[in-house]
């Protein structure tokens, strides 16, 4: 089979975290209310009722253009898009057209092979959602279609890439750090199953060393980056084969059937859509002034990229714990206070790192704690830097520090006190640890003899037992090297 | 019958009473309506309880509002929580209003009473009321005349004496030329003065909410109440400080040497329209010729920008969520069928006049293009603003014609507004005077147009101008 080349661009659309919809007062985001409750008659489309933009609205679409290397314009334009259907009110949906609120910009992302790679951002426009169909057609009971306007109206900013991506990983990579970039900056909750983010693909293929462009293709109702994926490895694999016996590509929009595992074509009637844009009469076009983009800009702070790159640089991590370190702007924020802290003392940042990367993310998983709530109801950073510093001088076992460190998170406690009040500090008195090796031998008649007999693997439970026996505080070390001793 | 202003004054005064007032009023329409046409419904019940909670508030000692106990007719285009609103078409037939209209709302929060809606072309698109989908309104001056439209049912229920006031709506001349077909005042005020939430849009850059009175004053007290910055509408804005009307003397007054070509237009209307200029001049106003050049482009360019504008604020009425709906086998056909049912013919050639307009390869051609003609008209107004305060012109090119004579032309139709289209594509202020009446007995309207915001001189002149 000839040599083909992926060529994809992206499509996301992010609902704006904001209190009430784009152009009403109805409140936006509660996505578990019951049908057509946050509804009023403005995003019900009745007669006479106008369209209000939503200031906050415009502060996220700003701040997201920033995140994305956008140039703001300083003048957009509101524009109809018509057409008819149930979910759509007013028979058309206002969004941005001609002139965007976010122009050209880029994303960074990192390669497998450690090199990072830009992909261009063409624009990003805010519009407003539609309602939402439910469908039950076959059904004996309901031979119709009802429709919740709840989420008609609720803002979202549309982010269109240029067609830079080149393989399915690529893409992937672009999702997880747009979704990072837009998780971090506040705009976005990203959370797919809610439809807060959601994906198209366009894709064509082409032969490697061609520089003009082939037949793209559209890929439609993709519920996961995943979903994203894969939808990316099954149409390269189609297209070539096509492409390969000598077909051409329909230019047409396919949808992923998750079930099956392929793409599907979409009837193409739905397609021939002419949506007679215009300028959206009852707004006047948006303007950004200069002072508000600088407040906007002073307001962004850091980005995660620019935030990996310092801690990497200045508390010498690795780019894997940069990345885990700030996995989140909150996380970041709170690493980077342990990570000082550590420095102070003279101890590194690895060690609160691996705690951080561990028990700590573990925790906070446990006990459901969001990102805002981790400065108010975590572990402080100086009980977590004590507990690094404690395993770290081998003054406490990794499982015994686990112990440690829920009981220091829980009564807020200092680990060192903690540490004789519990008995948790690590036994590296060899007479003991060999009184404790001596029982598990014993224990585990077995395993002593498959050792002898050559198999390393056996000594395991041996361990095991002497570390249950001393609560988890004998020198792991230690007591591997003095079970061997014994049994040689 | 009493002035607007005479009836506040008494209601506020204790004079009189608003449910007298009303009756009077409502009595009146009994006798008369059946023969006028004017409205579509009579709010009688509400409108009762709205002049016993006036009478009550004022005999309470509270402060009477600025239209207290004034009976006011709105146009069957805007929105009053708990009533019907048909825009005169089969489509909204049954439509209870879940809200009301800004301004509407600025007339009540004045002590105004609703007195019932008023018949119009079907979504304001005509200039005779003919293209009402329910009732023919006949003009009070010569019944066997047009009322005009598209406003025709309150420029009627004004000139029958039905109300001192009525709401109108003008997009391009629908409240100025019934005016003067009926022989009463009618302004378009400057586009964002008057908040359009709550008016069933036509074409969204164009309409504005203005009212009917039957003298200058009445005029001016209406659109004193009714003006506001809205939030609702982000096309509205506040009203700027203006420089309070000093007189007559010197005031420019501009006549378009295009607008008095005589060619197409009926004699008597210009004479009197001249006449109107003449005594301006006498009480020390300058006359000026002005030129407006790209004036003859404004009806072509005005057909294409609120048609398209049209074509989108018209998809709303697909029968899905409320209105008028028709069954169909599936979406497609139900969308059919409802908008075929629902819709007369004038509403359905702008819609598809509006959606070519729009269409891709056509867009340029057409929607785009109008937009530039507007560009240029704004021009020359801007231009003509620089040697005139005031544009005076005919208000129609002729007056009130009679029942069927121009529904079978829809360009002759679109022709009578050729005054009154241009002031709309601009945003310019317009007000449509009473001038005199031809031998036949028909009213003449003059047309005095402003810059943005000039409606407090506006009036001046139009006092002065009624006191001749």
């Amino acid at each position: 089979m000839p040599d083909f080349e992926p060529v994809i661009g992206l499509e996301i659309h992010a609902q704006l975290k904001t209190e009430t919809k784009m152009f009403c007062r109805c409140r936006a985001g509660a996505f578990d209310a019951p049908a057509n409750t946050n509804i009023c008659p403005v995003c019900t489309g009745q007669p006479g009722t106008l369209p209000a933009a939503n200031e906050r609205a415009v502060e996220l679409g700003i701040r997201t253009g920033l995140a994305l290397n956008c140039l703001i314009n300083e003048v957009s334009v509101f524009a109809r898009k018509n057409y008819f259907y149930p979910d759509l009110p007013k028979s058309y949906q206002i969004s941005q057209y001609d002139k965007p609120l976010c122009g050209p910009g880029f994303i960074e992302i990192d390669l497998k092979d450690g090199g990072a790679k830009r992909i261009r951002v063409t624009r990003a426009h805010l519009e407003e959602d539609a309602g939402k169909s439910l469908h039950a057609l076959g059904s004996e009971e309901l031979d119709h279609t009802l429709v919740d306007f709840n989420r008609c109206g609720i803002p979202l900013i549309e982010i269109v890439s240029e067609p830079d991506m080149n393989s399915p990983e690529e893409a992937y990579a672009y999702l997880t750090e747009l979704k990072q970039l837009l998780e971090w900056t506040g705009v976005c909750g990203c959370d797919m199953e809610k439809g807060e983010l959601r994906c198209d693909v366009n894709i064509s293929l082409r032969p490697r060393g061609e520089t003009k462009l082939g037949r793209k293709v559209e890929i439609k109702n993709l519920n996961s980056f995943k979903a994203a994926k894969d939808s990316i490895v099954y149409e390269i694999s189609r297209q070539a084969g096509a492409l390969a016996r000598g077909e051409t590509i329909a230019q047409d929009t396919r949808l992923w059937d998750e079930k099956a595992q392929r793409t599907e074509p979409m009837r193409s009637k739905e397609m021939a859509h002419d949506y007679r844009y215009f300028p959206e009469p009852d707004l006047p076009p948006l303007r950004v002034t200069a002072g508000r983009l600088e407040a906007a800009k002073k307001e962004a702070g850091e980005l995660p990229r620019a935030v990996r790159a310092r801690f990497q640089r200045d508390f010498a991590l690795s780019a894997y714990d940069a990345g885990v370190a700030a996995s989140g702007r909150e996380l970041a924020a709170y690493s980077e206070a342990c990570m000082r802290l550590a420095a102070d003392s003279g101890l590194g940042a690895k060690p609160v790192i691996n705690l951080i990367g561990g028990e700590f993310l573990a925790r906070l998983n446990e006990r459901k704690i969001a990102p805002p709530d981790i400065a108010a109801k975590a572990i402080s950073p100086a009980a977590l830097v004590k507990t690094a510093a404690l395993v770290s001088a081998g003054k406490i076992s990794a499982s015994a520090a686990k112990t440690l460190f829920t009981k220091a998170w829980d009564t807020g406690k200092d680990p060192e006190a903690l540490l004789n009040e519990l008995g948790l500090a690590q036994v590296s008195d060899s007479a003991q640890i060999e009184t404790w090796a001596k029982e598990a031998i014993a224990a585990h008649p077995k395993a002593a003899e498959d050792f002898r007999a050559g198999n390393e693997k056996a000594i395991g439970p041996i361990v095991g037992v002497l570390m249950k026996k001393s609560k988890g505080r004998a020198n792991p070390q230690l007591a591997g090297e003095i079970v061997k001793k014994l049994l040689l | 019958m009493k002035t607007a202003v005479e009836i506040a004054s008494g209601v506020a005064g204790k004079k009189f009473r608003a449910a007298d007032v009303l009756e009077e009023r409502l009595k009146l329409i009994n006798e008369q309506d059946a023969e006028i046409g004017a409205f579509l419904e009579v709010f009688a019940e509400t409108a009762r309880v709205q002049a016993a909670a006036v009478d009550a508030k004022i005999a309470a000692g509270g402060k009477p509002g600025r239209l207290a106990g004034v009976p006011v007719a709105i146009k069957d285009n805007m929105l009053y929580a708990g009533h019907r609103m048909t825009c005169a078409s089969k489509i909204l037939e049954g439509y209870i209003a879940p809200y009301t209209a800004t301004a509407v709302e600025n007339l009540i929060r004045e002590d105004a009473v609703i007195i019932g809606r008023t018949n119009m072309d079907e979504f304001a698109m005509g200039s005779s009321t003919e293209n009402s989908a329910f009732r023919k309104t006949r003009n009070p001056v010569n019944t066997s005349c047009v009322p005009g439209g598209s406003s025709g049912g309150s420029a009627a229920a004004v000139a029958a004496g039905f109300c001192p006031i009525a709401l109108g709506s003008d997009t391009g001349g629908s409240i100025r030329q019934p005016a003067a077909f009926c022989g009463v005042y009618g302004l378009k005020p400057t586009y964002g003065a008057v908040s359009r939430y709550g008016l069933a849009a036509f074409a969204s850059s164009l309409d504005q909410i203005g009212p009917f009175a039957a003298d200058a004053a009445d005029l001016e007290l209406a659109f004193s109440a009714l003006s506001s910055r809205d939030p609702k509408d982000s096309t509205s804005v506040a009203f700027p400080p203006a420089k309070p009307w000093d007189g007559i003397g010197g005031v420019r007054i501009g006549l378009p040497k295009e607008f008095f070509s005589g060619e197409g237009m009926d004699r008597e209307t210009l004479a009197l329209t001249r006449a109107a200029a003449v005594k301006l001049e006498k009480l020390g106003a300058r006359l000026t010729e002005v030129t407006l050049p790209n004036a003859k482009y404004a009806v072509p360019a005005y057909y294409i920008a609120a048609s398209s504008e049209a074509s989108s604020n018209l998809g709303r009425f697909d029968g899905i969520r409320y209105g008028f709906s028709a069954a169909g086998a599936n979406l497609k056909e139900g969308y059919q069928k409802t908008r075929g049912l629902g819709f007369g013919p004038e509403v359905k050639r702008r819609i598809m006049l509006g959606t070519y307009s729009l269409s891709a390869g056509y867009y340029d051609a057409y929607y785009l293009k109008a937009q530039k003609i507007r560009t240029l008209i704004k021009r020359d107004f801007e231009a003509a603003f620089e040697k005139a305060d005031f544009i005076i012109s005919p208000t129609t090119p002729s007056p009130a014609f009679k029942f069927g004579e121009k529904v079978s032309d829809p360009i002759a139709m679109y022709l009578s507004d050729i005054f009154t289209i241009p002031c709309n594509l601009a945003g310019l202020c317009g007000v449509s005077a009473p001038a005199g009446f031809t031998a036949g007995g028909l009213p003449v309207g003059v047309q005095f147009l402003g810059r943005p915001f000039s409606e407090p001189s506006l009036f001046g002149l139009l006092k002065v101008l009624e006191n001749v």
